[in-house]
């Protein structure tokens, strides 16, 4: 009997961890408890034991591997006498022959593309069924079949919450509809209620699984990412007259916003000030090639940030149309995963309720956010003279680690001289 | 006059579907347990009420086949209706499962006292009941608990009672000696609709009132139009929106007046059956000295049947509805559980399945279209006649439809409303599917078996969501 070294779990929140140090030779042989090595994690170095006896018959990975993911067979202990041999013991066999049997099966269905795939226009329930049993969001914990009704099921699915936490109250502890709706105080962890002295004057709402990934990635960017922030105010009255322009000359191209024009200009000027346009990791820092402008849109129970692609290359009006394509999309929940992965800089618009300036948390893995204000008359000394101007404040959140302040700074001068002249737009 | 003295851990009052089953079910778990029943074990359902009428209504229907025989490939041309030998066989029918139910209550060991049942003392550790029978011995019984289940017997109006004679309840509507050539029937819930097609498929000429705008008020709307229409093609003549104003009894015949609007209508008739509504036996109980909390003349019970007095409990008709024999039935069986300790289940109204066993056959379980958009559902309905069904077609009934009701969100099955062939027994399989908390998903992911008439439960499923096959 052969068994496999597997990458320990170091910690709860361990994914994946390097293989620095090997204590053993391939021939070793070695008892439970001896050392066999060292593993590093973001948080520290520990050292691993064996917890069988036997004879080292192969290590798959070398000094130095990183990212080996959690409960990956990393080497193989195999029994006084066995000779090591690639096809039974070699990494993944053991899973690896059935996979390769189902993938055949699925393979042979390859020519017939679902349907709906093609045309998109399945219905509702169809969709369901298909998604029911593999959404892991509530449950698919196969070893542990949790017996819960199809009612109970949906309404879980729907409001986001893990059936696992659920106490069922029907037959031989099924749940059912009754537990999911009353699922509140009652199924949450010990230490949570006792810190709770009065349960009567609040609500318990679930976090759903957006809000969750909004939690994660907003603590992950302030938390890695030193934001610092710069602010200038540009006056719009050109950029006014300009879109009014516009609109009343091409009413039949759709009517264009402020903040369609500010895409384009944060477009452009991505184009000119492209260490702005930049993603920072440890080892290296890209440099994107084309401006694709993440546009935050408030949705019911949170945010999501579609993306105009190649904004530089395009039109305002091209744009716009595109912006409330995706918004509509956006508050239908019907965008797809790369509408919303992978933009290269964020704009945040809180214009529209008033708001003269704010600072926004950048939306990694970007390294700049712009956060625009509301445009509002002020007096303003122009030519020594108090004049009535339409200003707008923008605030930049920049990731020092890639954007240092002086280039920051050049991004909104850059961005101010264009949108104060909208002519220039067309360079 | 002799007196003795008993002691039960559970004595349960009346021996209806509610008490003698609640009877077996303490009987099973091992408690003392005691009956007293005043009359027939079985109480109403098996005497006079559920069973009986089943019974008479096979005789129409068997004599609605004679009359389409024709249509079979059969040419009877005469035949006589033996009135006298239908009520006969009702009666068999009924007297066979009384003595069935004894032979149970003996199987059981369960004491069953014939006499009527007063409680003389409630503590918190004992109930003593006095309990008097036809000759006027008296005895007393002793019990930890005590399960009230004395059911109900029909409701007078103000202005007239039943007599028996010209003016019927649903009692001796089931046993006149001879067939009267006219009825009216006051009130058309189920009662009143199965006596109504009875009735008239015997031959005799039936007027229903009605005092609310639809006939079998508590069933979705399209139900009652479609049975409507059913009856007044047969030759039915309903009135709703009316109130009976006044009966005038005569020697053999019943004139009495009814108001609709502002229109009134004399109508005439041999006989006149009261199915107004139940009210609860709650009377010469002892409950005055109790501490027992009633609502609208009913007994109040919390979610396991417990009244407000500690160890007495009610089931059935007497406490609160919809009153139905298979409701008394499962209320016995959880209220002794709860009595013994076992976890058990509470009841939700809205899947206990309801059935009237006129011509067409009724069956409903959960929310009406109404009461579901009342209740702020946003929804999703689906029908299915069964001129669409193949089986229903070959039996030469395709009359009717099965109207199911779902939540557009989840996906519940809010409701099921049923009229045609056989839907009192069809409407398990919904009440199944109810309990188990389905979803429009798996009642189309089942298979049903062609041909039968449950394929309609299916395709009206499937009509909810756009996808019906076969219309």
């Amino acid at each position: 009997m052969s068994n496999e070294i597997l990458m320990p779990a170091l910690s709860p929140t361990m994914e994946e961890g390097t293989l620095a140090k090997w204590l053993i030779s391939e021939g070793d042989t070695i008892s439970s408890g001896d050392l066999i090595a060292e593993i590093e994690t973001d948080k520290a170095t520990m050292e691993v034991e064996s917890i069988f006896d036997g004879t080292i018959g192969k290590l798959f990975f070398n000094e130095g591997s990183e990212g080996i993911k959690v409960n990956t067979p990393i080497g193989i202990i195999l029994d006084p006498g066995e000779k090591y041999d690639e096809k039974v013991h070699g990494p993944n066999i053991k899973f690896g022959s059935n996979e390769n049997n189902d993938k055949e099966l699925i393979k042979q269905d390859d020519g017939d593309k679902p349907f709906d795939q093609v045309e998109k226009k399945e219905q509702v329930s169809e969709q369901r069924s298909n998604t029911s049993d593999s959404d892991s969001a509530v449950n698919s914990n196969e070893k542990n079949r949790i017996f819960v009704s199809p009612l109970a099921k949906r309404i879980a699915r729907e409001k986001s919450i893990d059936l696992n936490l659920i106490k069922g109250s029907g037959p031989h502890g099924r749940i059912v509809k009754k537990d999911v709706e009353n699922h509140n105080l009652n199924s949450l962890p010990k230490e949570f209620k006792n810190s709770i002295s009065d349960v009567s004057n609040f609500e318990l709402v679930k976090n759903s699984s957006m809000r969750q990934t909004i939690a994660k990635r907003l603590v992950e960017s302030k938390t890695n990412a030193p934001h610092f922030y710069l602010s200038i105010d540009c006056n719009i009255d050109d950029l006014l007259s300009f879109r009014k322009k516009v609109n009343d000359e091409f009413p039949e191209e759709g009517k264009i916003s402020v903040n369609d024009i500010i895409v384009k200009v944060a477009g452009l000027t991505l184009n000119k000030v492209p260490e702005c346009n930049v993603s920072w990791t440890n080892e290296s820092t890209k440099f994107f090639k084309s401006s694709d402008i993440s546009v935050a849109v408030a949705i019911d129970g949170g945010l999501i940030t579609p993306i105009v692609r190649n904004v530089e290359e395009k039109g305002i009006h091209k744009i716009s149309s595109e912006i409330k394509e995706l918004v509509e999309k956006a508050k239908n929940g019907t965008l797809s995963p790369n509408e919303y992965n992978g933009g290269t800089f964020s704009i945040s618009n809180l214009g529209m309720y008033g708001i003269k300036n704010f600072t926004a948390i950048i939306n990694p893995p970007q390294s700049a956010i712009l956060a625009v204000g509301s445009g509002q008359k002020l007096p303003i000394v122009k030519d020594d003279k108090v004049v009535i101007c339409n200003v707008m404040n923008l605030t930049l959140s920049c990731d020092h680690r890639a954007i240092d302040g002086a280039v920051g700074a050049k991004f909104l001068q850059v961005f101010k001289k264009i949108i104060e002249n909208p002519m220039l737009m067309s360079l | 006059m002799s007196e003795k003295n008993l002691k039960y851990d559970l004595l349960i009052i009346g021996g209806g579907p509610g008490g003698y089953v609640a009877a077996i079910r303490a009987s099973q778990l091992g408690l003392n347990v005691g009956l007293v029943e005043k009359e027939n074990l079985g109480g109403v359902c098996l005497n006079w009420g559920c069973i009986p009428t089943k019974a008479l209504l096979r005789s129409s229907e068997v004599k609605n086949l004679l009359d389409n025989s024709k249509s079979y490939g059969f040419s009877i041309p005469d035949y006589q209706v033996n009135f006298e030998d239908i009520i006969k066989r009702s009666r068999t029918v009924a007297k066979s499962l009384s003595s069935g139910v004894e032979h149970l209550m003996k199987k059981n060991k369960i004491n069953v006292h014939k006499g009527l049942a007063k409680i003389i003392e409630s503590s918190r550790d004992q109930k003593v009941v006095k309990v008097i029978d036809k000759e006027k011995n008296e005895l007393k019984i002793t019990s930890k608990f005590l399960i009230i289940a004395t059911g109900a017997t029909s409701k007078n109006l103000p202005f007239v009672s039943s007599d028996g004679k010209n003016i019927l309840d649903y009692r001796t509507a089931m046993t006149p000696k001879e067939l009267p050539k006219s009825l009216i029937i006051v009130g058309s819930g189920a009662i009143g609709s199965e006596f109504a097609s009875f009735y008239n498929d015997l031959g005799c000429k039936v007027t229903i009132i009605e005092v609310q705008n639809k006939i079998l008020p508590n069933e979705d709307h399209e139900i009652s139009e479609f049975v409507l229409k059913s009856f007044k093609n047969r030759g039915v003549d309903i009135h709703i929106n009316s109130e009976l104003q006044s009966v005038n009894t005569k020697v053999s015949s019943v004139e009495c007046e009814i108001k609709n609007g502002n229109k009134k209508l004399k109508l005439n008739a041999d006989k006149l059956l009261l199915s107004v509504g139940i009210k609860p036996n709650v009377e010469d109980l002892g409950l005055e000295a109790l501490n027992i909390e009633m609502e609208k003349g009913f007994i109040k019970t919390n979610e396991l049947m417990k009244t407000s007095e500690n160890g007495i409990y009610a089931i059935g008709d007497v406490t609160n509805g919809p009153w139905l024999a298979h409701k008394a039935s499962h209320e016995g069986i959880l209220c002794v559980d709860a009595i013994k300790g076992l976890k058990t289940h509470k009841i939700k109204k809205e899947n206990i399945p309801g059935c009237t066993y006129s011509r067409p056959q009724i069956a409903s379980i959960g929310l009406t279209e109404k009461k579901a958009l009342e209740l702020n559902h946003e929804i999703k309905v689906g029908r299915f006649p069964f001129i669409g069904n193949g089986k229903a077609i070959a039996l030469g009934e395709p009359e009717g439809f099965i109207k199911t009701i779902f939540d557009k969100k989840t996906g519940e099955f809010l409701g099921a409303h049923l009229v045609g062939p056989e839907v009192t027994e069809l409407i398990q399989g919904f009440a199944i599917a109810k309990k188990l908390e389905t979803t429009e998903e798996d009642l189309m992911e089942t298979i049903f078996p062609h041909p039968t008439l449950s394929e309609a439960m299916h395709e009206s499923v499937l009509d909810a969501y756009d996808r019906v096959i076969h219309f």
